[in-house]
């Protein structure tokens, strides 16, 4: 064993392998009093690994072209041995990182975890977030089907809104060609294989260390920091490792039993996760019947097809993700979670989070006069979520907190 | 946190219980990552057998075929030309087939084939994988003063015999490649099939 | 307008008229993949009468074979034309300029048709063409308005038309009689073909079979496999679970 401590010293004279790991890990004092919503960061990077680990894969046998896109996707199916199973955690894997994120951010809003001094965190959050996006929208592309194809053309469309030519010419350049072609797949296989992926990471990492440079909030929103041991240990505080370590194991255990479950039972998720549009090679010359975007864009899809106007949609689209990186500054609530916060902010949230959900689901669906109604009605509960929130949480009256987090373990 | 000794026992159990089934886990997630990187359903198809109609092949012609992206080629020798391989054999490197690897069983023989007359040879030159030329006619040849058929490569000058036998002053140090195959009927060999692998 | 009297397999489809457009009733397909006799008469029936036109690129000969338990030789004299290798993928002759001239439409490649038109849609588009003279081919399709395809397989089913006629609403509860009512824009056939309309919905059945099975061919594997990692996770959960409850006594 003592081999073994004479390595690490010499490792650690060069290389702050054992402090790191103190700092971040067997001495990272996280709250004691985590619930069932703290799983989804860790959910997060699990699904982070699994995207990557299954996309390297399938990279080793997808060909970019439009020519070879589509059957090279059945050639992995069908031809390369596990392949399909390779790809079903690669389809399933994005929805499930889309879940995990959403229920991640439901926490931060719900315990007020951008709150001061997690700006920043939160900011890099949403640009994750964004990022995110991005990524799930050209890894969609990559398959060429015909959603892919139609898919592409409407988002990248959206960009033609900017006025004074500048749209035009931004959607060609953006495209690579006049149309929507093996030129636009290209670029996005490069942009959705190695460089988003790399800023992703990066974005990711800097959320962690801003996040252990203040330490973690917590259902109580309490600051644990506030009561600290002889030794400097804060009382209400445990050591990540192994109080977290074999915590989030448990999460992760029963996470993975409904990954599967989707996994190996219905991977197209009844044409939720895989459009059944997609399995038809993409045709420039025919238009579904009913372009839909994949689940996870539902919300903001919903958004822009309530506004008639095309510009004035876009703008609505781009304002409901842009007023999320402004949330900090919005809550003006003297407490972080919604515990301790009034009746209005509790209505709200939660009438929130149906809107969103219901949003969600009218993206995929046809704009009929009823769902256009509904749309309508939940972008204002979204919008008036954030808009109304400097008013509310200031009037609103708050209850005590306690100086010590509540439940526990 | 004061632990007694039964807790700490407890506790190596199940970290060790854990550890092992999450092993066993990740060893079966890596499985499919693995498997993967063999060769594909495409791969084997197009490494699939080749059937050769052998019956158009004259007296000392040459007939190139293909197989797993290889040339193969299949000659019909002369009883004349059979009878001047044991002559051969001190000007050749392995004259004996003592290498074993280049030749199935039922080619282990001064033939090296399976009927005397047709020879199945891989085309690529056992030095650096150049496809050697044919050169059938028994007379000199800039290479080989005393040429008596054969191959000759032209990217480093390595010299085969009429069964592919390498010569003596060659780049190359092994007899050319005897694939496995077989006679699927008098006229027909299939490439890639003997009774060992059909 | 005929009025006549007719006898319902219950698998004769009750469409209404075109004007639904996307809401047409479709009729069940029970898919079962496990049904190998199925499967491998569905998989004649494509050889026949599909593949002239309507390729399957994605799918080889030998996994056809291997996963409907078909001998190699046997696939090779009933199921694979000539000029083809047991390895190979599944094209056909069929020049796609040719199949645009002569359809108006290129025939599509069918591997993954019953992914995206779904089992119940293509068994209910396969029995829905109808006598049409307007039509280039003489037919349309209930479930297809105005489609390129012929009906192949006319011969089989016989002569189908859309008019008015008796249909079958149900039971008096009383006599066990069956009620009828008279129905406009119905299909029903007014001539049988080689097969009654029970053989003719088997066999389209089985070919509906076959074509799930081919868009998908590792279904039934994967699904096997699932049950084995979700007992792997359920074993896994008890040393996890306890592990963690065990930590955490450590915290008041």
């Amino acid at each position: 064993m003592s081999k073994l401590n004479a390595l690490m010293g010499w490792v650690d004279d060069r290389l702050p392998v054992t402090q790191t790991y103190e700092k971040h890990m067997s001495k990272y004092y996280a709250p004691k009093n985590f619930n069932f919503w703290y799983f989804f960061g860790v959910i997060s990077m699990l699904m982070l690994v699994n995207q990557i680990l299954s996309g390297i894969w399938l990279t080793m046998n997808f060909t970019p072209s439009s020519e070879a896109a589509f059957a090279s996707v059945e050639y992995i199916m069908r031809d390369v041995e596990w392949g399909w199973l390779i790809r079903y955690m690669h389809s399933t894997g994005a929805t499930f990182f889309f879940v995990a994120v959403y229920l991640h951010m439901m926490r931060a809003l719900l315990y007020g975890s951008y709150q001061k001094p997690r700006e920043l965190i939160w900011i890099f959050g949403m640009l994750i977030y964004l990022l995110l996006m991005a990524e799930a929208f050209m890894g969609y592309v990559l398959p060429w089907g015909q959603m892919s194809y139609w898919g592409a053309q409407v988002i990248i469309s959206l960009f033609g809104v900017i006025p004074f030519g500048i749209g035009d010419a931004l959607v060609e350049w953006v495209r690579g060609d006049f149309l929507i072609s093996g030129a636009t797949l290209n670029r996005f296989f490069a942009l959705h294989v190695i460089a988003l992926p790399l800023v992703i990471v990066a974005l990711v990492v800097m959320h962690l260390l801003a996040l252990h440079e203040v330490g973690s909030n917590n259902p109580d929103g309490v600051d644990i920091k506030k009561h600290k041991d002889e030794q400097g240990k804060p009382l209400d505080g445990v050591p990540f490792h192994p109080y977290y370590t074999v915590h989030d194991m448990v999460g992760i255990v029963v996470f993975l039993m409904v990954f599967c479950s989707v996994m190996f039972f219905m991977p197209e998720g009844g044409g939720f996760m895989l459009e059944y549009a997609n399995f038809e090679p993409a045709n420039g010359l025919k238009t579904p019947e009913h372009i839909a975007p994949v689940w996870y864009f539902g919300a903001f899809y919903a958004i822009l097809r309530a506004i008639p106007d095309k510009l004035m949609g876009v703008v609505a689209m781009g304002g409901a993700i842009a007023i999320l990186f402004v949330l900090p500054w919005l809550d003006k609530s003297p407490v972080r979670s919604w515990r301790y916060k009034g009746w209005i902010s509790k209505i709200f949230i939660v009438v929130f989070a149906i809107a969103f959900v219901l949003l969600t689901w009218l993206g995929t669906q046809p704009a009929t006069d009823l769902n256009t109604l509904l749309a309508r009605v939940s972008s204002v509960i979204y919008f008036g979520f954030f808009l109304l929130m400097p008013i509310y949480t200031k009037i609103e009256k708050t209850k005590p907190v306690p100086e010590r987090v509540t439940g526990g373990h | 946190m004061s632990q007694d000794g039964v807790n700490k026992g407890r506790r190596t159990l199940l970290v060790g219980a854990t550890a092992a089934v999450g092993a066993v886990g990740a060893g079966f997630v890596a499985v499919p990552f693995v498997k993967s990187w063999n060769p594909s359903e495409k791969a084997k198809a197009a490494g699939a057998p080749a059937k050769v109609d052998v019956s158009k092949i004259e007296p000392g012609a040459m007939l190139t075929a293909e197989w797993r992206g290889k040339p193969v080629y299949i000659a019909r020798r002369t009883e004349e030309a059979l009878a001047t391989l044991p002559a051969l054999n001190d000007r050749l490197k392995d004259p004996e087939n003592s290498v074993k690897d280049q030749q199935p069983a039922y080619a282990d023989n001064i033939n090296r084939s399976r009927k005397p007359e047709l020879i199945v040879l891989l085309g690529v030159c056992t030095h650096l994988g150049c496809a050697p030329k044919y050169f059938a006619e028994v007379k000199p040849e800039p290479f080989d003063a005393d040429w008596k058929g054969g191959w000759f490569c032209p990217c480093h000058g390595s010299r085969f015999d009429l069964s592919g036998r390498v010569f003596n002053g060659s780049p190359a140090s092994t007899n050319l490649v005897v694939p496995p195959y077989s006679y699927e009927s008098e006229n027909v060999v299939i490439i890639g099939v003997d009774e060992e692998n059909a | 307008m005929k009025k006549l009297f007719i006898f319902l397999a219950a698998m004769v489809p009750a469409i209404a008229a075109a004007a639904g457009g996307s809401h047409i009733h479709l009729d069940e397909h029970k898919t079962d993949l496990h049904d190998t006799a199925s499967l491998q008469r569905g998989a004649k029936v494509y050889m026949n009468y599909c593949m002239g036109c309507h390729s399957l690129e994605h799918a080889r000969y030998n996994r056809v074979a291997r996963d409907l338990d078909i001998p190699e030789e046997l696939m090779m004299e009933n199921l694979v034309f000539p000029d083809k290798k047991i390895g190979e993928l599944m094209s056909n002759a069929m020049r796609k300029e040719d199949g645009k001239a002569w359809f108006g439409a290129t025939p599509p490649d069918l591997t993954l048709v019953a992914r995206v038109r779904r089992p119940d849609w293509l068994y209910t588009y396969l029995r829905s063409f109808y006598e049409d003279p307007s039509r280039p081919w003489g037919v349309n399709n209930a479930v297809f308005k105005d489609v390129g395809m012929p009906h192949v397989l006319a011969g089989l089913q016989g002569r189908q038309v859309k008019g008015t006629a008796q249909v079958a609403v149900g039971h008096d509860t009383l006599t066990g009689q069956e009620i009828t009512e008279e129905k406009e824009g119905v299909l029903y056939l007014a001539e049988e073909g080689s097969l009654s309309a029970a053989e003719y919905d088997k066999l389209v059945f089985d070919l509906v079979n076959f074509l799930t099975y081919v868009a998908e061919p590792i279904a039934v594997e994967r699904q096997r496999i699932g049950w084995w990692v979700l007992l792997f996770l359920a074993i896994f959960f008890v040393p996890v679970y306890m592990l963690n409850k065990e930590m955490w006594r450590d915290i008041k």
